[in-house]
Formats: C-alpha cells, sequence, structure tokens
C-alpha cells in the first residue's frame, strides 16, 4: 500500500518537506513507526511523536486503510 | 456555546469579552498568551506557529466541549494565532463567562493547560543565532 504521511513541525525538517510517500508492507501504525524510524532515525530522538488518523490521535495497533489521512505529529507546543 | 479559530490575523482581547459575554454571566475569565522576550536567558526575536488545521480545530472543540460538560459555563471561546508573531503579540485567548467565577476560573485554567497537551500547534523560537521548534527534544 502506498499513503503520503503529512508532516508538522520538526517532522517537516526530519522529512525535507511537509509531505512524504511511502511503500507500506505492514498496515498497523506500530509498524509504520518502525519503518518511518528506520528512514528517518532522527524521529527517535524526539522527546515522543504520534501518528495522527484522518484527524484523530493513533494507537499503534489500530490499522491503516487506503485513502486514510495520516500525519506525523511531533511534540505540540501551542499556546 | 462555543467559539473557536484558528487565525493569521491579530487577535482583539475585547472583541473575545464581547464574544462570551451574556446577561446571566457573573463573571469572565480570560487567559492571553503573550509572547515573551526571552528563553532561559536568550533573546527571542520572533515566534512562529505553524497549525495542522482541520485537526487542531477539532482538538479545540473537544476541549470547549469537555469545558461545556464539566462545569457550569455559559460561553467559552478559544482562538489561536498562525503565522509570525513579535514580542508581546497574542497567540492565543481563552475567555470563559459562568454565572460564578469558580467554574469560570477552573474551566479557562482547564482548557489552556489541556490545549498546550493535545491540540496540534507548534511553536518555533526564533533566536538572533538559530531557531529552535519548543519541546521537540527531551
Amino acid at each position: 500500500m502506498i499513503i503520503d504521511i503529512l508532516a508538522f513541525g520538526i517532522a517537516k525538517e526530519i522529512f525535507g518537506g511537509s509531505s512524504i510517500t511511502i511503500e507500506l508492507s505492514g498496515s498497523s501504525i506500530g509498524y509504520l513507526k518502525e519503518m518511518l524510524e528506520d528512514k528517518y532515525p532522527r524521529l527517535k530522538q524526539l522527546a515522543s511523536y504520534m501518528i495522527a488518523v484522518n484527524n484523530e490521535y493513533a494507537n499503534n495497533d489500530q490499522e491503516i486503510k487506503q485513502g486514510d489521512e495520516i500525519a506525523v505529529i511531533p511534540p505540540v507546543s501551542g499556546g | 456555546m462555543i467559539y473557536i479559530k484558528l487565525t493569521s490575523e491579530i487577535l482583539n482581547v475585547q472583541s473575545c469579552i464581547d464574544r462570551v459575554m451574556s446577561p446571566e454571566s457573573g463573571g469572565i475569565d480570560v487567559f492571553i498568551g503573550t509572547v515573551r522576550s526571552a528563553t532561559k536567558g536568550k533573546k527571542v526575536v520572533q515566534l512562529e506557529f505553524e497549525a495542522y488545521e482541520p485537526m487542531a480545530l477539532k482538538e479545540i472543540n473537544k476541549i470547549a466541549e469537555e469545558v461545556l460538560n464539566k462545569w457550569p459555563v455559559h460561553k467559552m471561546l478559544i482562538y489561536h494565532r498562525t503565522g509570525i508573531l513579535q514580542i508581546g503579540e497574542i497567540p492565543v485567548i481563552i475567555a470563559v463567562s459562568a454565572a460564578h467565577r469558580d467554574a469560570a476560573f477552573d474551566a479557562c485554567r482547564y482548557a489552556i493547560d489541556t490545549l498546550k497537551q493535545t491540540v496540534p500547534i507548534w511553536k518555533k523560537e526564533v533566536f538572533e543565532d538559530g531557531a529552535v521548534w519548543v519541546a521537540a527534544h527531551p
């Protein structure tokens, strides 16, 4: 499955752009995080980060479906 | 009643207060965030705010709905800026009206504390010699 991933804040700098396209062989969020960390090891240096699916925070065992809007959410710092 | 907004335009405090004012309210509690000139002794030049807009609005709305369920408040306003802000400018305004002050204070505090933890908005501090995404690294 080929998916687009949106990036914000420092994740945009780590990816070198506001989105990336990757080919995913598994479909869980946990698997996606492993793949991203292999490809972009700087993600592991963050205080934490979350994945959002369709504008909601997702757990590691949640499954990704074709067409979902996926985003990397580094530590938030609004206010 | 809930009022939420993400905007690149300047936030006006008085118009936020006017929004939440209501005849049955006995008080309004307002939190105004302002851009400070230094972090850990280092001079800040400006701040840049970036939001994942649809999700940020969804999370802000969740906070406002939670507040209305948890406290007897009348109107709740949460406005947040995006883009580049200079020292002294206002990135966030929370305003809550209620019949009695305890609910207004508690709700306002809860809203700003939760916003800082859950809403996908990021702040970049720009110093004279570089820039840092706040809270990104341990």
